[in-house]
């Protein structure tokens, strides 16, 4: 089996497996530009969204941190930021420099959308030929940051696709590469199984600590999520309650310890294992380990999620024979063959890691060639 | 190729999850996913693929195995091959008040 991969090498070291140009919006003013630009200009990506104006506080920051991780990718290679305000477009141009990538920013204010397109299409045509330009080079399965997520999930999920994750997670880590996964209050019940995971007793403290403030957010709500976890989509494949619903997803932490707990897109400073404080929600979590450099993602299925992400390539995987048979054009690894014990868990792996090096070598994934491009930014509580 | 219908976590879970679909009626076989044994099951009730179906007798207000982890609490009495689900089995957290 065919292991390097061919990447691009950015400024910073670190390296991507897709090669964007991005047409990046501060906020939602700025979006009719950016998709003025990105229609002007070929091989160019405009990713609107709703937000960025009279957020404040952790909220703010956590805008900046998510619009930021975008263009610090390493799968963008180049990228223009519009806003409607220069000093905040300055902010999230600022941010992405620090990898060292080229990166352009333009206020609307002062100039109207007209000639703000036409300037940023004279940038992002130069950012284009300079991103065709670059080479890909030979690089190593260790120099992906990999992230992991399940959705819709079934009873499949736990007895096959998670623990097929936990397995592909833990060789990624052993040849020294980095995982990442996440989804806080979709631990519930399984919490003390969690803990035990983490490679110290302070991390599981803080694991502990981060799930409990997610629950007291809920209660704070006067609410519970009874009515939406189990989601109707895991109820009908079977599962009945958050704790069998948390006992199958951290099937997907496999046996290698957890070195680090990730604050929302805060972006791993070594290679191991990670947990990042997500909500379980499909889009909003991988936009969040997308923001955080993630630039592969592992998404493993029960019922069927459709989920992709502009940025960073999503491979879906199914252990569900009657989701893999009627969503077909969805599911890149087909493991059904563990439920009738015709793959072990390792063979289940061999073919997601086969899948994962093609990926890596330039192949699309099902969601990117069903341009299914999920940009969905995280809030923490309503605009000012 | 065997022929099971079920597979099983964990021996002493009390429940199996059917991996096609399974028959009222129909007398199936199960196999635990790390110890390899055989479970032998008349089932009561259809029960989906993925759904759960019951290997031993549990009473109302006590906690389901699965995982070899209480998954829930049994709000009415199982017995051996019904089919295990939201309308015997609820969560035993997220629900104040209830």
């Amino acid at each position: 089996m065919e292991t390097k991969i061919l990447g691009y090498r950015r400024e910073n070291g670190h390296i991507g497996i897709r090669n964007y140009v991005l047409i990046l919006p501060v906020d939602d003013l700025s979006n009719a530009a950016c998709e003025a630009v990105a229609k002007n200009i070929a091989g160019t990506l405009a990713l609107p969204h709703p937000y960025g104006r009279i957020q404040f506080g952790a909220d703010l920051e956590l805008h900046f941190k998510q619009i930021i991780g975008a263009g610090r990718n390493p799968n963008v290679a180049a990228v223009v930021v519009i806003g409607i305000e220069p000093n905040w477009a300055k902010r999230v141009a600022d941010g992405i420099a620090e990898t060292g990538k080229p990166v352009s920013y333009y206020g609307i204010e002062g100039h109207g959308d007209l000639k703000t397109i036409e300037m940023a299409s004279r940038k992002a045509k130069e950012y284009v030929q300079y991103a065709t330009s670059l080479e890909k080079v030979e690089c190593e399965l260790k120099d992906l940051v990999v992230s992991f997520k399940c959705g819709e999930s079934d009873t499949t999920s736990g007895l096959a696709g998670n623990p097929t994750a936990g397995v592909v997670g833990d060789r990624l880590v052993e040849m020294g590469g980095t995982v990442i996964f996440g989804e806080t209050p979709e631990t519930t019940g399984a919490e003390h199984v969690l803990a035990k995971h983490f490679a110290t007793p302070e991390l599981a403290q803080k694991y502990l600590a981060v799930h409990k403030e997610y629950m007291d957010m809920i209660e704070s709500k006067g609410a519970d999520l009874l009515g939406s976890q189990p989601t109707q989509g895991n109820i009908a494949g079977g599962l009945t309650t958050i704790e069998e619903k948390a006992m199958g997803n951290i099937q997907k932490a496999g046996k290698t310890p957890i070195i680090g707990l990730l604050d929302m897109a805060e972006e791993p400073t070594k290679p191991g294992r990670y947990f990042m404080n997500t909500s379980a929600a499909a889009a909003e979590c991988i936009t969040l380990m997308m923001a955080a450099g993630a630039t592969l993602h592992i998404f493993i299925t029960g019922q069927g999620n459709i989920v992709g992400n502009p940025i960073e390539p999503v491979i879906k995987m199914s252990a569900n024979p009657k989701t893999c048979k009627e969503m077909s054009e969805h599911i890149d690894v087909d493991i059904s063959g563990v439920l009738s014990r015709e793959l072990t868990l390792d063979q289940a792996a061999d073919k997601v890691m086969d899948c994962i090096v093609k990926t890596a070598r330039g192949r699309l994934t099902d969601a990117e060639t069903l341009n299914h491009k999920e940009f969905v930014l995280n809030r923490l509580y309503p605009s000012a | 190729m065997s022929s099971h219908k079920f597979l099983v976590h964990e021996d002493g879970d009390h429940v199996g999850v059917a991996v096609a679909d399974i028959k009222a009626g129909e007398q199936v076989m199960g196999i635990a996913i790390h110890s390899g044994k055989e479970y032998h099951v008349k089932a009561n009730q259809d029960i989906p693929l993925g759904h759960k179906i019951a290997l031993t007798e549990v009473k109302a207000g006590a906690s389901l195995i699965k995982y070899g982890e209480n998954v829930g609490t049994v709000t009415q009495d199982i017995k051996v091959g019904d089919w295990v689900h939201t309308h015997n089995l609820k969560t035993a957290r997220w629900d104040y008040g209830n």
